[in-house]
């Protein structure tokens, strides 16, 4: 079982002074959240894209190529990647690299994303959202696994003959998730290729996406990838924490009270209602453990903990005790309540172990470039004869 | 009386704030009629009636946060499980009740679809007799309802008119015709998959598992890689 953090780099005005952070402060102040996540032995951190203020993170690559040197354990991720508004060939291409550099430390959640003008800033139509995304995950599906790519989708330009560079890490793509909360084709996709599925129901009322969640294992099961319960499960989570639940309630009010998304709502009914885990230690474990209880044995949790509005001190503070007070105790408990032969989460490690036991992993050793601007037919001394490139000049 | 029948459900909302509430007398008024004519023709009838007034905050949290309260959810089921809805509206202004509008808000798209609906408001001055077919049949339209072909509009005069008590029981007649004729099943069943729908939504034939799940619908033929 895993255990992280996640965000997506929003800034909100400090409800004591009214002043939102810089960006460059925001910016520093993640950096800080994740070596103190790394430091604190917190297993995942992840970053999702945004593409207008008051957002900063619209390059997680970037962030995470940083992390990869600057952290040494965590497991570094996104919350969300674009699959939609990216091109699947740059997604192939930046985190097959950041991947590299974190030495197999990374993995990445896909969505769609829901903020409608994002998607003509890069060409896109959101009306057609689902569908991109489909296809999208699709096309870099097999840029991750194939040398030679030929392909041709509804959505981008066809490709003829392309190799996606660098080549996974040990010839190993990053594990991939796919983040969505209403959208049974996700799911469907999610199963059909054996990855992961995470919701993130943090807006949302108890154990509202149980049904999509339960519609993943089974098809997970129906493609024969394993049983429905061994199908990979992340959830969402946001948490405050304070050694006593009426602290807990005081200090964060006024950062979740007048934070723009949950203006107007109480803070009590939406803890209540949805997995929002206001309290002490042990009040966020005991909320925690029924996500277990509702959902069956999952493999990643990731909790919110730095609301934009939120200064780094205290979620500096809020990462230790979450990492020293509630992890500790979930891993064990959680462990001891799990169903037999449920598996972990696919690591990098665990990846090459299925892949290659204890023999070579592979190394991706390109051949000269052959004089049509590609790496030709078969682009590295490895690359499988039986699927070579069909460009058409060579046809 | 029938047997092996379930009772016909009607569900009534009320958007009035006053105590009493000429809204709710004509929301009222009309649920008897509609529950007398079904009586008579040997259909058993359970009514229930929806007041906006005590959960105007939490309609309006709901609609900001999009995330319905306990009560606004409650509400959202008694609608779902309506064989036909009645709605009673104030005019404010010179349209219908804001805290109306917003309670049909943050329901589903589908949630009404081919459902037979009683369309009535009420207002202080005849001047708005036709905020009933001008707001709320369009209203009702765009979430493919089926408003009967009667709407009830009641004024201060109305109330010692003769004539309001027929046109209700005109409203009713129509409304217990179009529950009895089984039309609304025939639409819904016939062409569900032909709308959109929101997976989990809280329509009865939402879908809710796998089992409900079209697996050979384009898009999810694309899911699986299939072009």
């Amino acid at each position: 079982m895993q255990f992280g953090i996640f965000g997506v780099g929003d800034i909100a005005p400090d409800p004591t002074t009214g002043i939102p952070r810089s960006e460059a402060q925001r910016i520093l102040d993640t950096v800080r959240v994740a070596k103190a996540a790394d430091e604190l032995g917190l297993d995942v951190f992840a970053v999702g894209e945004h593409h207008n203020p008051p957002f900063v993170s619209s390059s997680p690559p970037a962030l995470l190529g940083y992390l990869a040197a600057e952290t040494r354990q965590i497991l570094l991720s996104t919350s969300i990647t674009l699959i939609t508004t990216n091109d699947p060939v740059r997604i192939a291409e930046d985190y097959a690299f950041v991947q590299h550099l974190a030495q197999g430390r990374l993995d990445l959640m896909l969505g769609r994303g829901n903020t409608v003008p994002v998607y003509p800033w890069f060409g896109q139509d959101i009306r057609q959202g689902i569908p991109l995304a489909l296809e999208n995950y699709n096309l870099l599906h097999r840029l991750w696994r194939e040398d030679v790519v030929d392909w041709e989708g509804k959505f981008r330009t066809a490709l003829q003959g392309f190799t996606a560079t660098p080549r996974p890490l040990d010839g190993i793509p990053p594990f991939v998730w796919h983040g969505a909360i209403r959208t049974p084709e996700i799911a469907e996709q999610a199963a059909f290729y054996g990855n992961g599925y995470f919701a993130n129901h943090i807006l949302a009322p108890n154990f509202h996406f149980k049904p999509l969640i339960d519609f993943y294992r089974q098809r997970f099961a129906d493609y024969g990838h394993g049983r429905a319960e061994d199908a990979f499960v992340g959830l969402g989570g946001q948490a405050f924490i304070a050694k006593r639940s009426q602290d807990a309630y005081d200090r964060f009010r006024p950062y979740f009270e007048n934070y723009p998304m949950f203006r107007g709502t109480s803070l009590e009914q939406f803890a209540e209602g949805t997995p929002l885990s206001v309290g002490s230690p042990q009040e966020v474990i005991d909320k925690t453990l029924t996500f277990q209880e509702g959902f069956g044995d999952y493999q990643r949790q990731l909790w919110v903990v730095d609301l934009g509005s939120m200064p780094v001190e205290l979620v500096l503070e809020q990462v230790e005790l979450l990492a020293t007070e509630v992890v500790p105790v979930l891993r064990k408990e959680m462990e001891s309540r799990r169903a037999p032969g449920v598996p972990d989460a696919p690591t990098h490690g665990s990846l090459v172990a299925a892949a290659y036991g204890d023999g070579e992993t592979r190394q991706a050793r390109p051949r000269p470039n052959q004089g049509d601007n590609t790496s030709g037919a078969l682009p590295y001394l490895d690359s499988d004869p039986e699927k070579p490139a069909t460009m058409p000049r060579h046809a | 009386m029938s047997f092996g029948e379930a009772p016909a459900q009607i569900t009534a909302i009320s958007a009035g704030t006053s105590e009493p509430s000429t809204t709710r007398m004509l929301a009222d008024r009309a649920a008897q009629a509609v529950v007398t004519r079904l009586r008579d023709s040997g259909r058993n009838t359970t009514v229930r009636v929806i007041e906006l007034a005590p959960i105007a905050a939490e309609v309006a949290r709901t609609l900001v946060s999009g995330l319905p309260t306990a009560a606004v959810q409650e509400a959202i089921g008694h609608l779902a499980a309506a064989d036909a809805v009645i709605v009673s509206t104030p005019v404010y202004k010179a349209g219908l009740s804001g805290l109306f509008k917003s309670f049909i808000d943050v329901l589903d798209n589908d949630l009404l679809i081919a459902k037979p609906v009683l369309l009535a408001a009420t207002a202080g001055s005849a001047r708005h007799a036709m905020v009933a077919d001008d707001h709320l049949r369009p209203l009702f339209a765009f979430l493919r309802a089926l408003p009967a072909p009667t709407s009830l509009f009641a004024a201060p005069e109305d109330w010692g008119a003769a004539d309001l008590s027929k046109r209700v029981d005109r409203a009713a007649g129509e409304l217990v015709a179009l529950i009895a004729s089984g039309v609304s099943r025939d639409i819904a069943d016939g062409g569900w998959s032909g709308y959109q729908h929101t997976f989990g939504g809280n329509a009865t034939r939402a879908q809710r598992t796998a089992a409900d799940i079209d697996l050979d619908s384009d898009l999810m033929r694309l899911a699986r890689g299939e072009t």
